[in-house]
Order: structure tokens, then sequence, then C-alpha cells
């Protein structure tokens, strides 16, 4: 069975549909980057995976827990689906370390001493060893991004979900998160990106999901796509970028 | 002028006036203490509690900031002993107290809380905690870092009001003053010691508010 | 004991409310004349007006209230001048009010950007013209809120001139207390109409707040 498997969802805000029925599998170790225009739904798709958005129909399934319905259990989904944010949302009452073990001791309950190791672990693999104790503040936009991601992979994820993570940076600061997200894709971390970097998405994805008007309007190998793209609004999208 | 100052005669009294001081101190540390929780609960019920619950504390809170303490005061000391539940001076002053500041509490703790980015509970729900983990480790954190200066001047404001439990003859430290002029008949020098005995209370407590805050009130 | 109907007690509560609202009036448009002036004071950077003015606020914030009204009621009139309750709350009160106007004030005059001073300073105006001219009707507009929400302090604090004997709402409650013997009725009554007082108030203010936030 699919990590994530997304069937035939949709979801309004009052009387606007965003998402006309989108299906979409994930298999582990995929890396599904979905492009599209702002107010295509990609990022509310995103946010209905691990339940920030709810859905009026369809279903998803992410490593086989039910999403939707009243009594989803949210909690354990959320320990296997991490999400890193736009805005980072580093909190900023803690350091580096403390914004990384919070989950770990409080959701898992493992020893302070144990969460500190997480930490320091995760914390090299984004490259801030050093910036352990630094609290977000004194981190740049870069900096804080990397922690964030170091933040989601301390609980283990088997899949992570990233919302633009790169939509809020100085332009000089993007690579060194791309950098990170592209060495968890080449150790087999599955991942679903909403993003903007084209690049990214054509030489690190294996999947590539473009959305229009709530649905899924093009998809396949993302060197394929790119390079033949079937629909005039891809053919669009792609030159308008270009 | 034909009277002249005698500051001296308050001195034989100065136990009574140790007694009443020691009294509004230790009302002001318990109401403050036992007040944030009140208010800790009620800004989370306000803003996190099912829509019932958030309107009965709306009620509570607007019903306590729109009328005089003095007239809480008579109202739980005179008023409920009609319902059954006499109080003492003291219990009734206590309560009084924890109840105003509880409510002022709520209101700016509520205030904090919606200072805080929605961005933030997002990342902490996402990161499997449940919502009351969220409140607690991230939250009412940041929001009591926000607070912490206007929380602050309200334990103050708190304090100076606590004044008005001498009129239910709680022996506090105007309590003292009031009983001491009237076997000296010194009005003045006795309410002018006082006053700025109050004054020298009110700069220490922020003082020591001011070191509490610096040392486990932060934000990054 | 019961002759004394609902009615009777709620005519008498509302008839002695009027003086709470004269009490109230008077302290705060006093209390905002005395604390626009001290507020020129304050923000003068000239050191001798400034540290008096200090220590004004200092002791008007620092000491209750109820130590101010006994202060002047019963220590003035020691030294031989004769003291009604109506003018030692209405003093006391004035007193206490501009104080803390002035500190909100002060706040919202800081609020406004340094250039908007030095603006003004190299066109040649003086410091009561800046004030006068640029500061103010910039800080008025932020100051508007806080000091309608002030305002229900005032009326609230209006409460304890009943404790030196001014017949105001709340020494009427008490009266009528004393009469009735019905403590429940009669202070749940006059929590009452104070709230009918202060709620608008507050109401007004925050909904002030949240305008000037959205305008900003």
């Amino acid at each position: 069975m699919s990590l994530v498997s997304i069937r035939d969802v949709r979801k309004s805000y009052g009387d606007v549909e965003v998402l006309k029925g989108v299906s979409l599998e994930v298999e582990k170790g995929d890396v599904v980057a979905i492009i599209g225009r702002s107010g295509s739904g990609k990022s509310t798709l995103l946010r209905c995976i691990n339940g920030l958005e709810t859905y009026q129909s369809g279903a998803i399934l992410a490593d086989g827990i039910e999403v939707g319905g009243e009594h989803a259990n949210l909690r354990e989904l959320r320990r296997h689906v991490g999400m890193v944010f736009q805005q980072f949302n580093l909190f900023p009452h803690l350091t580096a370390a403390e914004n990384v073990m919070l989950a770990p001791t409080v959701v898992n309950k493992t020893p302070k001493k144990e969460a500190r190791a997480i930490a320091a672990e995760v914390l090299a693999k984004v490259g801030l060893s050093e910036k352990m104790d630094a609290y977000p503040s004194q981190l740049s936009g870069g900096q804080q991004q990397r922690v964030a991601i170091a933040r989601s992979l301390a609980m283990r994820p088997k899949v992570l979900l990233c919302d633009e993570i790169t939509s809020a940076l100085d332009p000089e600061l993007v690579n060194e998160v791309l950098r990170v997200v592209e060495q968890l894709a080449k150790e087999g971390m599955t991942l679903i990106l909403v993003t903007h970097e084209m690049r990214f998405a054509r030489d690190v994805g294996t999947h590539l999901v473009f959305m229009h008007h709530g649905k899924v309007h093009e998809s396949g190998a993302p060197k394929a796509v790119f390079a033949a793209p079937q629909t005039p609004e891809l053919q669009q999208f792609v030159s308008g970028i270009g | 002028m034909t009277y002249h100052l005698e500051f001296s005669a308050l001195l034989p009294y100065w136990q009574d006036l140790a007694w009443g001081l020691w009294f509004t101190v230790v009302l002001t540390v318990v109401s403050t203490v036992a007040g944030i929780a009140v208010g800790t609960l009620g800004a989370s019920a306000r803003s996190f509690g099912p829509p019932w619950l958030s309107g009965l504390v709306r009620v509570y809170v607007e019903l306590i900031r729109n009328t005089p303490f003095i007239v809480q005061l008579f109202f739980i000391f005179f008023g409920l002993p009609a319902l059954g539940l006499k109080l003492s001076e003291t219990t009734a002053a206590f309560i009084a107290m924890v109840v105003n500041l509880g409510a002022y509490s709520t209101e700016i703790i509520r205030a904090g809380i919606d200072a805080v980015p929605k961005g933030h509970i997002e990342a902490g729900v996402s990161l499997a905690m449940t919502r009351l983990e969220v409140l607690r480790y991230i939250v009412l954190r940041q929001a009591f870092a926000k607070i912490y200066p206007a929380l602050s001047s309200q334990i103050v404001i708190v304090m100076l009001g606590s004044a008005v439990v001498s009129q239910i003859s709680a022996p506090d430290l105007t309590y003292a003053a009031n009983f001491i002029q009237s076997r000296n008949f010194r009005a003045f020098e006795v309410y002018f010691v006082v006053a700025l005995i109050y004054l020298v209370l009110s700069i220490l407590l922020r003082y020591l508010l001011r070191l509490i805050g610096d040392r486990f009130v932060r934000v990054g | 004991m019961s002759d004394f109907s609902f009615w009777i007690i709620l005519k008498n509560l509302i008839w002695a409310t009027q003086w709470t609202v004269y009490l109230s009036l008077i302290a705060f448009v006093g209390g905002g004349i005395v604390g626009l002036i001290l507020l020129f004071l304050r923000t003068s950077q000239v050191k001798w007006l400034e540290v008096p003015t200090k220590l004004y606020i200092e002791f008007f914030q620092g000491t209750p209230l109820l130590m101010q009204l006994f202060l002047f009621f019963f220590g003035v009139a020691l030294f031989g001048i004769e003291v009604s309750p109506w003018m030692a709350a209405g003093l006391a009160l004035t007193l206490w009010t501009s104080a803390f106007l002035t500190e909100i004030w002060r706040g919202c005059v800081e609020a406004i950007p340094k250039g908007q001073w030095e603006a003004s300073g190299s066109l040649a105006m003086s410091y009561i013209e800046q004030m006068r001219y640029v500061i103010l009707p910039q800080a008025m507009r932020i100051a508007i809120a806080p000091t309608v929400g002030f305002s229900v302090q005032v009326i609230k604090g209006t409460a304890l001139a009943s404790i030196i004997g001014f017949v105001e709402l709340t020494k009427a409650g008490t009266m009528l207390n004393n009469a009735t013997f019905r403590p429940f009725l009669v202070y749940a009554l006059v929590a009452l109409i104070y709230f009918c007082l202060c709620f608008p108030l507050s109401w007004f203010a925050k909904r002030l707040e949240g305008k000037l936030n959205v305008a900003r």
C-alpha cells in the first residue's frame, strides 16, 4: 500500500471549492513536487494531509491512518508525518536545540538527555551544530528554516511535508535550505513539497504534480513533464516562469 | 499655622503597623499567585474552550472590570451571607482580591494568547502535540513573555487597591492606620507615614517583579 | 423592614448615581487639565521641571487612592482648613486622575517618531509650538482609546469617596443596606448600576482601539 494515499478529495471554503476531487499516491522514497499558481489548491492539499485542514469528501490515508473524520487519530498520524512551514514558525522562547527537543520530550516522553542527543544529531544533519543554543532571533532566515527541518526530523517522520519552505527567504539563502532537502531525498526520505523552485523540482523530484483550479492537471516524471508539457496551462505556467 | 506635626506620636504603635504591613504583603502575594492561576485558566478557557464556557468567562471578566472593587468586596462580605455563605473578614478579603485580579489577568493573558502567531500553534500541532500541550509549552510561555509588563502593573494596582479591605475590618495596613489615628488623633501624620509605606511597598514590588521577569520570563 | 420595596431601593440608588456621575466628571475634566499641564512639564526635557513632575506622578500612582482621600480629608482639616467630603474627594480624585492621564499621554507622545520632532524643530518651532501643532495632533489620535478606557477607572475610583462620607452610589448602597437589611439585593443593584455606567465606556474604548489597529 502507498505511504500516502489521496482519493478524490474535495474541499470548499463556503461557496468556493478549492479542491475538486484530487487523487494522488505517494510511495515510500518518493519525492513529490507540487507546483501551480497561487490559489490552485496546492498548499491546501498539503495541509489536508496532516489534518491542519479538513475536507468534505474523499479520503486521505497517511501511513495507514485515516486523516479525515471526527475521530481521526491525528496525534498518531502527526508523529509520523512532519511538516515544515513557509514562515518557519520556530518557537521564539526556545533555543534551536530546545525547539528540536520539545516534541520528542513532550509527545514521545523521550528523556531530556536522549532528546538532546537527537537534537545534536539532526542539527548536525542540517549543518547547524554550532547553533544549538542560539535563539531563533539570533539566526538568519535560512538557518531558522534549517532548524525547523531539524525539528521535524527529530520525530523520525516517515514522510515530510514542505510548504513553500524557501518562499519567505532572501534569494541568497534559498540554496542552503534546498541543499538540506536534497540530501534528505538522497537518503531516501519521502518528501511532498509545494514549491516554486522549478529547477529543484526537476532535478530532485521523482514525481511532478501540476495543480490547476483545484485539480491535478498534469503529472508524471519531472524531466519528461518539463521537457514536453501536454496541456496549454502547464506550457503557459512553465514558460511564464522561464 | 497653628498645627504642629508630631510624627513621634506614631512610635508607640509600630507593632500595629508591622502587623498591618504583614497582612497586606501576605494578601498581595497570595492573591497574585492565585489570581494569575485563575487568569491562566480563564484565558485558556476564553480562547480555546467551548462557546458556553468562553461566554461565561467573558461575563465574569466584564462584570469585575466594570464595577468598583469596594462594591465587589461588600457584595462578597455583606451580600453572600444572605445566601447562607458566611465568610470571615479575612476570607472575604482574600476571595475578593483573587476574584478581582483573576478577571484582570484573564483579560491580559488572553491578549497575550491572541498575539501568538497562528503558525506557531500549527507547528506545535504538526509535531503531534495535543492542544493542551501546545497551550502549555508554546502558547502560554510566549503569551506570558509578551504581557508580563502589563501583568506586573496590574499586580501593583491590585496591591494598592487592597487598602479597601480595611472597610470590612480585615486587619491590613490601612486598617492599622485607621486604628492608630483613632487613638492618637494624629490623622495627617499617620496617613502620611502609611502612604509612604505603601509607596515603598509598590516600588519594591515593581523591582521584585522585574527581577522575577528577568530571571524567568524571556523570549529569545 | 420590607416597606422598603425593591423600587424604593432602586429609585434611591439611581438618585445617588447622579453624584457619582458629577464627581467622575469633575475628576476627569479636572484631571485632564492638570494632566495636560503635567504632560508639558514631564516631556519638556528641562530637568528641574521633570523631576518634581516625576515625583508627583510616583506619589499618586504609588500610593492607594484611599490614602490620598484620607490625607486630603483628615489631614488638611488639621491645618485649620475646613474640608468638605465634596472638596476632599474632588481634589484627591482630580490629582490622582491627572497622574495616570499624564503617564498614558506621555506614552502616546513618545510613540510619535523622533523624526517628527527633528523635522518640526528644524523648522524653527519652539517646544510649545512643536507640541501644539505637530506632536499632540498625532498623539491625540492614539490617546483617545486608552483615555476613554481610563475614564472607567475614574468612575470606579469615585466609589472610594463613600469612605470619607461623600454620598454617592456606594455610600447610598451602604445606607440603604443599613435601613433594609437586604445586602444581597442592594449591592447587586449597586454593582449593576456601576456596570451600566462603565461597560459602554469599556466597550467604546475597545472598539476605538480595534479601529486604530486596522487603520495602521
